[in-house]
């Protein structure tokens, strides 16, 4: 008796089974008009403005517009901009927005709402807060037409408006540019190409993003983040994964259609998947960066400073993150290795010990204590980390790698306390080489020391200077010899060690054509084949 | 009459704890290292900027002050509003508790309609094969890592027979079939552990039943075997059964954040991990919160069916 219905349990438990089994098979090629994108990280602050997430600044790019933007040669081309005009004494610079510009919640863009954008963005963005000190007035002339009035001329008006990274100057309406810079926009009203479907979503889940039909597009063909922006599918739904080996599975299965930022250890079997392409749309990629603290020992002396590059070879550190040599090149630039600032003045990149030990002596160090901040969340963080470590204790140095995950890395970095009282000596972080190839917004050549520069507070008056030259100088040729001396002069003081440039290719379906080439993932453009 | 007591005295109990609770996910948050701020403000923040993000979030305040604060706010049902999405928190638990309750339930409900049974027929048949490979079975369940076993049910049953998918919830609304769908990889990849658990939990408690005086009476009254186990044995045996799939489900609430993870399950685990990571206080409180009010009412439910189960604890 046990046994029949031990039996019967079994039968029917199979049958279940079974059915399971038999359920219509996975949900493969959701509609040819949506587009199931793993991006590096979820969507959680909205507000583009609020801090420099590339997560922020990728939801800013589908939804707002942005009154000029760079192509894939580096160009500023204008977007929202019909056209524009300098004035001969170039003190004044006359904009006229495109007709029929509307927001997603249909009214016109207007002079008055591109005004306080301007305003509040540049009070967040240190590339718009140095050109608003060049600005007497930004006033409206009409609906469609307003004016820059400088106070002296200004070599980067142009370059700035078209920012190409966080954080970018998006255009809101009035209302919502009217929040205080500091607190966070809660309505999602731009004039971009995609509409932000607010009702679906799930911070740090999943957004979704619906095709703006009222949007006009440039009648150009898409180039980089400038041209048309002609949007093919209905729908966008940028989804979080936080294993990347199941995003990977995911994307082989056809459950998603694109996945940002696989790791390079997982791309060869993606590569090999049948209907997986792995794509590298970004032209400029990453780079690596090493800064020390200006204001703690033993990094206050610049000869210790430059024992640490002495002792470093990028590609160690670039095995240690990326691996394959495919993926990556070691390079002295720092405004990146094919940007039209790039240079290789200043560094080999390989190691010189016994000129590093030199330097030590010379520098006085007498085995202060290294304090190294070291974000374990991913392999780009960690890997050169380690190797810096081990570098640096090779030549005497006595160095203690405290590891944490990102958060707390950001929260320690800012404090400017001794190492004894929580402070640090020195760090490694990856940023996009766009954010870096411009002097002006590559914060890591922030010298103004510990008064309002970026973390590490660097202090050298002769590059605010060249700084300042840079951004006076219109042309160029120009433009290219003084960032060549900030260069030079920035290793000459230290104010931060190029860790190397590397690319993080996209993987995606097959299915995805015409993808633009950009320093961020776009989706407009692209079409999705049944 | 006795469940209404057993009600009454245990809910006046849970005040107390969850005043506990309450404290200690304030202060365990205060005292960890890292700041909300600095990652709100941003790489390019000056220090002014700082300065009026921590007023604005009145993370300037005294300690006590902060704390009596949101517990003013907690009274009276609010649960605050997360730093970084700027979202209610009631609103961000709302939309991942779906996700975790339903794995949670599938994997229970699937762990006892297996575990049961296998504990049962391991401790009738004791000594026997069955009893040897279901313990063998358990000790598996409780050797191997979840992540590894997820990865072996996406490889096997996803990527080589194409029978599930990869990754990914679907809703009630979708229908209760696709729901399922989406969630027996995970279900299966959680139960193994609750399965040995359980099974084991059962054998030893059947065992010792059936070791009892009433059973060999049972037995020389000549009743057949399959009541002698399920009519007086089982029953009898059930107490401690009920315990353990009490705390599993407890457990299981607070702790699929590896199944979440690699199945991207959207529940509350990822939450509870991205918001530990972003320090977002108001969050990770209210989570703690809701954790904790869920472990209260869990056990509350078990002590209840006690009095089903064995009428004497009620009349205790």
């Amino acid at each position: 008796m046990f046994s029949d219905f031990s039996r019967r349990s079994l039968l029917k438990a199979g049958a279940a089974g079974l059915a399971v089994g038999m359920m219509p098979r996975i949900a493969r090629a959701q509609s040819s008009k949506v587009i199931r994108a793993v991006m590096h990280a979820p969507l959680r602050a909205t507000d583009p403005l609020i801090n420099t997430a590339w997560t922020g600044r990728n939801h800013g790019l589908n939804i707002y517009d942005t009154l000029f933007s760079t192509d894939s040669k580096f160009q500023v081309r204008p977007q929202m901009v019909e056209a524009y005009e300098v004035s001969a004494d170039k003190l004044t610079y006359t904009f006229r927005l495109r007709s029929g510009l509307k927001f997603h919640d249909g009214a016109p863009v207007t002079s008055a709402d591109v005004i306080p954008s301007l305003q509040r963005w540049t009070k967040r963005d240190t590339m718009g807060s140095r050109m608003m000190g060049f600005v007497a007035e930004l006033k409206p002339v009409d609906d469609r037409t307003f004016q820059m009035m400088l106070k002296s001329p200004y070599g980067q008006v142009l370059q700035t408006l078209a920012k190409p990274s966080s954080i970018m100057p998006f255009i809101m309406p009035a209302r919502l540019a009217a929040q205080a810079p500091d607190q966070p926009v809660t309505e999602f009203v731009g004039s971009g190409p995609f509409r932000f479907i607010a009702s679906e979503f799930r911070p740090g889940s999943r957004a979704v993003y619906e095709r703006n039909p009222d949007y006009v597009s440039r009648d150009e063909p898409s180039d980089g983040l400038a041209g048309g922006k002609i949007v093919k599918i209905d729908r966008y739904e940028w989804i979080s994964m936080p294993d990347f080996q199941t995003a990977a599975n995911a994307l082989i299965n056809k459950e998603i259609d694109f996945l940002e930022a696989a790791p390079h250890d997982i791309l060869p079997s993606l590569i090999a998947a049948k209907d997986v392409t792995v794509a590298d749309y970004n032209p400029l990629g990453f780079m690596s960066v090493v800064r020390m603290n200006w204001l703690t020992e033993p990094f206050n002396k610049q000869e210790i400073r430059q024992a640490v590059m002495y002792a470093s070879d990028q590609a160690d550190w670039l095995d240690a993150q990326v691996g394959n040599p495919e993926y990556y090149q070691a390079s002295a630039a720092m405004f990146g290795v094919t940007t039209p600032l790039a240079s290789e003045l200043g560094w080999n990149t390989k190691p010189d010990i016994a000129r590093a030990k030199d330097l030590l002596k010379k520098g006085g160090y007498k085995g202060e204590k290294v304090v190294m901040l070291q974000g374990t969340d991913s392999p780009l963080l960690s890997g050169s980390s380690t190797v810096t470590a081990q570098k640096l204790r090779a030549i005497g140095m006595n160095v203690e790698v405290q590891t944490m995950d990102w958060g707390s890395v950001l929260a320690r970095r800012v404090k400017q306390d001794s190492t004894a009282n929580g402070g640090w000596s020195m760090t490694h972080w990856v940023t996009t080489t766009t954010e870096l190839m411009n002097p002006l917004a590559s914060t890591v050549l922030d010298t103004r020391g510990k008064n309002g520069g970026f973390f590490g507070w660097p202090e050298d008056v002769e590059i605010e200077s060249l700084r300042n030259k840079f951004a006076l100088e219109p042309e160029a040729a120009a433009q290219k010899t003084v960032a060549e001396a900030i260069q030079k002069r920035a290793y000459d003081v230290m104010t931060h060690i190029p860790g190397g440039q590397f690319r993080q290719p996209v993987s995606h379906s097959k299915a995805l054509k015409n993808i633009v080439h950009a320093p961020a993932p776009l989706f407009w453009n692209v079409e999705k084949t049944a | 009459m006795a469940v209404a007591g057993v009600l009454l005295k245990r809910s006046v109990s849970v005040v107390p704890v969850l005043a506990v609770v309450a404290l200690i996910a304030f202060l365990l948050l205060r005292f960890s290292s890292g700041d909300p701020v600095a990652q709100l403000a941003g790489d390019n923040a000056d220090p002014a900027a700082i300065v009026a993000i921590r007023a604005r979030l009145g993370l300037d305040q005294p300690l006590p002050m902060q704390f009596l604060h949101w517990l003013w706010r907690l009274l009276q049902g609010d649960l605050g509003t997360s730093i970084v999405s700027n979202q209610p928190v009631s609103t961000l638990i709302a939309q991942r508790i779906g996700p975790t309750l339903s794995v949670s339930i599938t994997t229970i409900v699937f762990s006892v309609l297996v575990g049961v049974p296998i504990g049962v027929f391991a401790a009738w048949r004791r000594g026997g094969w069955l009893d040897r490979f279901a313990m063998w079975t358990s000790v598996t369940g409780f050797a191997v890592p979840t992540f590894a076993i997820g990865y072996f049910w996406i490889y096997l049953l996803s990527m080589q027979l194409g029978l599930f998918p990869v990754q990914g919830y679907a809703p009630l609304s979708a229908g209760l079939g696709v729901l399922l769908w989406h969630l027996a990889l995970p279900t299966l990849t959680l139960s193994l552990v609750y399965v040995a658990l359980i099974a084991r939990v059962a054998r030893t408690s059947l065992l010792e039943v059936l070791n009892e005086d009433f059973v060999r009476t049972a037995r020389a009254k000549g009743l057949p075997e399959r009541i002698v186990v399920f009519k007086h044995a089982l029953r009898n045996a059930a107490v401690p059964i009920v315990s353990i799939v009490g705390i599993g489900v407890a457990l299981l609430i607070g702790g699929v954040v590896v199944t979440e993870s690699v199945f991207n399950l959207p529940g509350l685990g990822r939450l509870t991990i991205d918001s530990v990571l972003a320090r977002d206080y108001p969050v990770i409180q209210g989570i703690i919160m809701v954790f904790g009010g869920a472990y209260v009412a869990i056990n509350l439910l078990v002590d209840i069916s006690y009095t089903f189960f064995d009428p004497r604890i009620s009349a205790q």
